[in-house]
């Protein structure tokens, strides 16, 4: 099976303080570690067990610039065939349905049986998976948490429905599908595994050779703009519950049946 | 030659003479034995290479302690006496046990000087040898059966008891005691009813059966004479091919292993012996996948092993109910091999070891403390190889999630917390600290002598900071021209190495190894154990290193340092052992000294102290594993110290305070315990060195008003 995943990289948000810049518009950006949005992660190691099963090829796609290589570098350290690296001056800005129309040119470009995304990316909002398979005319599922491939060129997979259930469908391939966390326990890569794939050639890709018109993405094709970018102002303190321990179950317990959290 | 009674080589049995048939089961059973070495040996051949044939002198002197002297035994006084005795008299009885072999062969053969006094002598002990091991035999039997100590018990899922095998393999030491004295006493007895008098020694078992046999008829000693020298070969030639299938196997790979053992504390082997960093990229894979990736040494380990069950006696993860067990770990690869190498037939398939004989819960479960190797008679290694086969689930990518993300933080940002690295030294920089002790950053403006590593749990946990000021405030007392390295410096890597990410630690360790270089300092300070033990272990070109209780032992002797009396009397002391700074570098008294030489403080020892002190719960990123267990590790080790009559711990490890802090909410004791690191309580109780001049005073003021603000 031809799979291809597609990833992002983004700010980690457990290894920075993400602050306002002075303008209030964006993140202060200097000083940030990046790494793979994690639920890409989940994606990767997703399409990589299915290939393991049922043979197959997996190839990892992001949208962005030269530092973002290093993503791409990290899912084939992690066992993902190949990389490539989709990157113009013109896709700068893009909203979701920029990004998904950049990434449905190259999907139309390969022959893939199946697409993943990651559920949303850690900065962004859930659209690209949804609007990539309605681009390609494809059958789309989100927050899947398990896929079993089936005979006749099927897929089962089951879906995370509030509440804690599981829908379980049937959807035909080729299909894009957003991975929800917890779906695998994606492996580890270590510095060991992205040296060994530091040498490897990543193509790239740029409008042109896409046939993506400029007009459709970046800036220009973009009807979603970002006007403001806040923290919201911090709630009241936690409270903290005083006494000894017996005392500070009776107090729990009041304040649970108080607030409706217990019966 | 008395005519009723000669020698073996010259009886028959079933019509065949004594001669030629000892000779060909002298020859039959070394050929045996000779073939099932040969078999053993075979996965060792196969095994990675180790470099074990290094320092002689070194390894000789060691096994004359650890072998010879079976240095370990007493730690267990009754096993190791009943030990004692039975090695001492093996070795006694080793030359009568070989001459009498060969006097099968040749009728006349006698040991060179066994005709005068020494023989004369010779012949008395090894009497009483035989007669002491013989006891042994039946002390060693009657404590497997009645009165056997817990560590023998074998949990269900570690497959069955081993009381069988034992009494077995003991029976089988007596018997062969047994017919070496029916062979003697026959003999003089049959001698002294003609008229000549062989001197037995007095109450030994010879003399014993002796005196019972002396009545009986010559015919009848004589066939058991012959009797018992068949019965003896036997059982000799029995026992030495049957112990390379169990335990026993240790009598003859123990002198290996003991000389062959590790010589390094504190350290952790190469990925691959021979190979240097520069080649590692060129390594296909890293750590322990299948057995044969172990080393030779580490294989030789499993068969050494006497499975006494002192190490899993001593493994504070086996005692919390971790899904780990040292003897089992040893015990399963020693199975694994005898399956997978059969003495006929062909070699079994190599299955992966993890998810075969080991889980990956069980690899991850250790602590490395070392108190199983400290406690092995035999010398084996377990750090090496838990640490190997964490390298070999690294290398997959098993890696527990929580550990990941720690890991990914290290690679990111230098600290398993993913803190930024410009707050490193923002512990220095709290305002009523900074006002009375201004802690210089060595980036190259500044220069200092000392160095004080401060590694990432004093650096960036709010509790542990504590310690890395109480830590400045003491080096600053005793005019000690120091610096940290600030944003410089990155996690020592301790733990990243020892949870098998080698790539990740020489990441950080050349980065360490560059910012102290750069600092051109003359030595280092450290108050973190882990630090004090990769500094001085892990890398290589550094100046020289030294942990905080060190410094502050010799200063109070000097008497540089002063130390006020406790205020309140009542408090009684325990002092824990952490494990880098205790078993893996043999810090016990410097921490000891200090306390003591606080005026008025109350000592107590818990049972478990020194080099048995009991792990609180693992340093580093094992802060960050989530171990499957009914207890913590920290909550029992509270508890000794409250047996012990303690109601304060003093600890020399930010992970032991973070682990006894916890332990002591965990188990409900706040108010009745409390723990304190040695720099806090020194640093609380030390009298002030600093010039009362004007500025310094107005300084003090300052800070006050600060403080109080």
């Amino acid at each position: 099976m031809e799979i291809l995943v597609c990833v992002r990289r983004v700010p980690d948000t457990s290894e920075n303080e993400i602050q306002l810049n002075a303008a209030g518009n964006d993140i202060e950006r200097d000083d940030l570690v990046y790494s793979v949005n994690e639920p890409d992660n989940y994606a990767v190691e997703e399409a990589l067990q299915i290939a393991a099963k049922v043979g197959g090829n997996v190839t990892v796609v992001t949208v962005g610039g030269e530092d973002d290589e290093e993503v791409l570098r990290r899912e084939m350290a992690m066992g993902a065939n190949q990389g490539a690296l989709i990157s113009d001056g013109a896709f700068n800005g893009s909203d979701g349905k920029g990004i998904a129309t950049v990434l449905k040119a190259f999907v139309q470009k390969g022959k893939y049986d199946l697409v993943l995304t990651g559920i949303q990316a850690e900065d962004g909002g859930a659209q690209v998976g949804g609007m990539l398979a309605a681009l390609l005319d494809y059958p789309f599922a989100s927050l899947v948490n398990s896929i079993s491939v089936l005979d006749g060129g099927k897929l089962k997979v089951s879906r995370e429905i509030e509440g804690g259930n599981k829908e379980m469908s049937e959807i035909d391939l080729p299909c894009v599908l957003s991975i929800q966390t917890g779906i695998n326990e994606p492996r580890y890569v270590g510095m060991r595994g992205i040296r060994q794939v530091a040498s490897v050639e990543i193509p790239t890709y740029n409008a042109s050779e896409l046939g993506v018109a400029p007009a459709t993405v970046g800036e220009a094709g973009s009807k979603v703009k970002r006007v403001d970018y806040f923290v919201p102002a911090l709630g009241k303190g936690a409270e903290m519950l005083q006494g000894d321990r017996e005392e500070i179950i009776a107090k729990l317990i009041e304040l649970m049946k108080a607030k409706g959290g217990m019966n | 030659m008395v005519e009723a009674l000669q020698s073996p080589a010259q009886a028959t049995y079933w019509l065949i003479s004594g001669q030629t048939l000892f000779v060909t089961l002298n020859l039959l059973g070394l050929a045996c034995f000779a073939y099932i070495v040969t078999k053993r040996l075979t996965p060792l051949m196969r095994g990675e290479r180790d470099i074990r044939f290094d320092r002689p002198f070194i390894r000789l002197e060691r096994f004359l302690q650890f072998w010879l002297g079976q240095w370990k035994h007493p730690r267990y006084r009754v096993a190791g006496t009943i030990h004692i005795f039975i090695f001492a008299g093996f070795i006694l009885l080793a030359t009568r046990a070989f001459s009498l072999l060969i006097l099968g062969m040749s009728e006349n053969f006698a040991l060179p000087g066994s005709s005068v006094g020494i023989g004369h002598v010779y012949e008395i002990i090894a009497d009483y040898a035989a007669t002491i091991v013989f006891l042994c035999m039946i002390a060693a039997a009657a404590r497997r059966i009645n009165f056997r100590p817990a560590r023998y018990e074998v949990p269900a899922k570690y497959g069955t008891g081993h009381k069988i095998d034992a009494i077995f393999l003991l029976s089988l030491i007596a018997i062969l005691l047994f017919s070496e004295s029916l062979f003697e006493a026959s003999k003089a007895a049959s001698l002294a009813q003609q008229g000549h008098t062989e001197f037995l020694a007095t109450f030994s078992m010879a003399w014993v059966l002796q005196s019972a046999l002396s009545s009986e008829s010559l015919s009848t000693l004589w066939n058991l004479h012959r009797g018992a020298y068949l019965l003896d070969v036997l059982t000799f030639y029995f026992l030495l091919c049957y112990r390379p299938f169990g335990i026993q196997f240790h009598v003859e790979t123990s002198l290996f292993n003991v000389y062959f053992a590790k010589l390094d504390r504190g350290t952790v082997k190469p990925v691959r012996w021979g190979v240097t960093e520069e080649h590692l990229d060129q390594v296909k894979s890293f750590g322990v996948k299948a057995f044969e990736d172990f080393t030779w040494k580490h294989m030789l380990d499993f068969y050494s092993c006497a499975d006494c069950g002192r190490c899993s006696d001593n493994c504070p993860a086996n005692a919390v109910g971790r899904p780990l067990s040292p003897r089992f770990l040893t015990i399963k690869a020693r199975d694994y091999s005898f399956q997978h190498y059969p003495m006929f037939g062909a070699r079994g398939n190599g299955t992966a070891l993890i998810g075969g004989i080991y889980s990956e819960d069980e690899v991850w479960s250790c602590t490395t403390c070392g108190a199983c190797e400290e406690e092995c008679p035999l010398l084996i290694e377990y750090i090496d190889k838990i640490v190997d086969l964490r390298r070999g689930l690294v290398d997959d990518g098993n890696v527990p999630k929580s550990i990941q993300k720690a890991l990914k933080a290290l690679e990111g940002r230098g600290n398993p917390y993913g803190k930024m690295e410009k707050k490193r030294a923002d512990w220095a920089r709290a305002e009523d600290f900074l006002a009375t002790c201004d802690v210089k950053v060595l980036n190259g403006k500044k220069t200092a002598g000392t160095l004080y590593f401060v590694d990432s749990i004093t650096s960036y946990d709010d509790r542990i900071q504590a310690i890395g000021r109480a830590t400045a405030r003491i080096l600053d007392n005793v005019g000690n021209d120091f610096g940290i390295l600030g944003a410089a410096e990155k996690d020592s890597g301790h733990e990243v190495r020892r949870f098998g990410e080698e790539t990740l630690f020489m990441a950080l360790r050349d980065n360490n190894v560059d910012a102290i270089k750069a600092s051109n300092v003359q030595r280092i300070v450290t108050a973190d154990p882990h630090a004090y033990n990769a500094l001085k272990h892990d890398y290589k070109d550094v100046p020289p290193v030294e942990h905080i209780s060190q410094v502050i032992a010799r200063e109070v002797k000097t008497g540089n340092l002063k130390l006020n009396p406790v205020e309140n009397q009542d408090n009684v002391y325990a002092y824990h052992d952490p494990c880098y700074l205790g078993r893996h570098n043999q810090v016990y008294d410097d921490p000891r000294e200090v306390l003591d030489a606080i005026p008025g403080l109350r000592r107590v020892e818990m049972s478990r102290c020194r080099d048995r002190s009991f792990c609180c719960g693992g340093g580093g990123l094992m802060l960050f594993y989530e171990p499957k267990e009914e207890q913590r590790m920290g909550v029992k080790r509270v508890q000794m110290a409250a047996e012990a009559g303690a109601n304060v711990i003093v600890t020399a490890c930010p992970f032991c305070m973070v682990n006894m802090e916890d332990a002591i909410k965990v188990a409900g004791m706040e108010g009745k315990m409390t723990a304190i690191d040695l720099a806090e309580l020194v640093a609380q109780q030390m009298v002030s060195n600093s010039p009362t001049d004007e500025s310094s005073a107005d300084r003090l003021a300052e800070a006050d008003r600060l403080v109080t603000a």
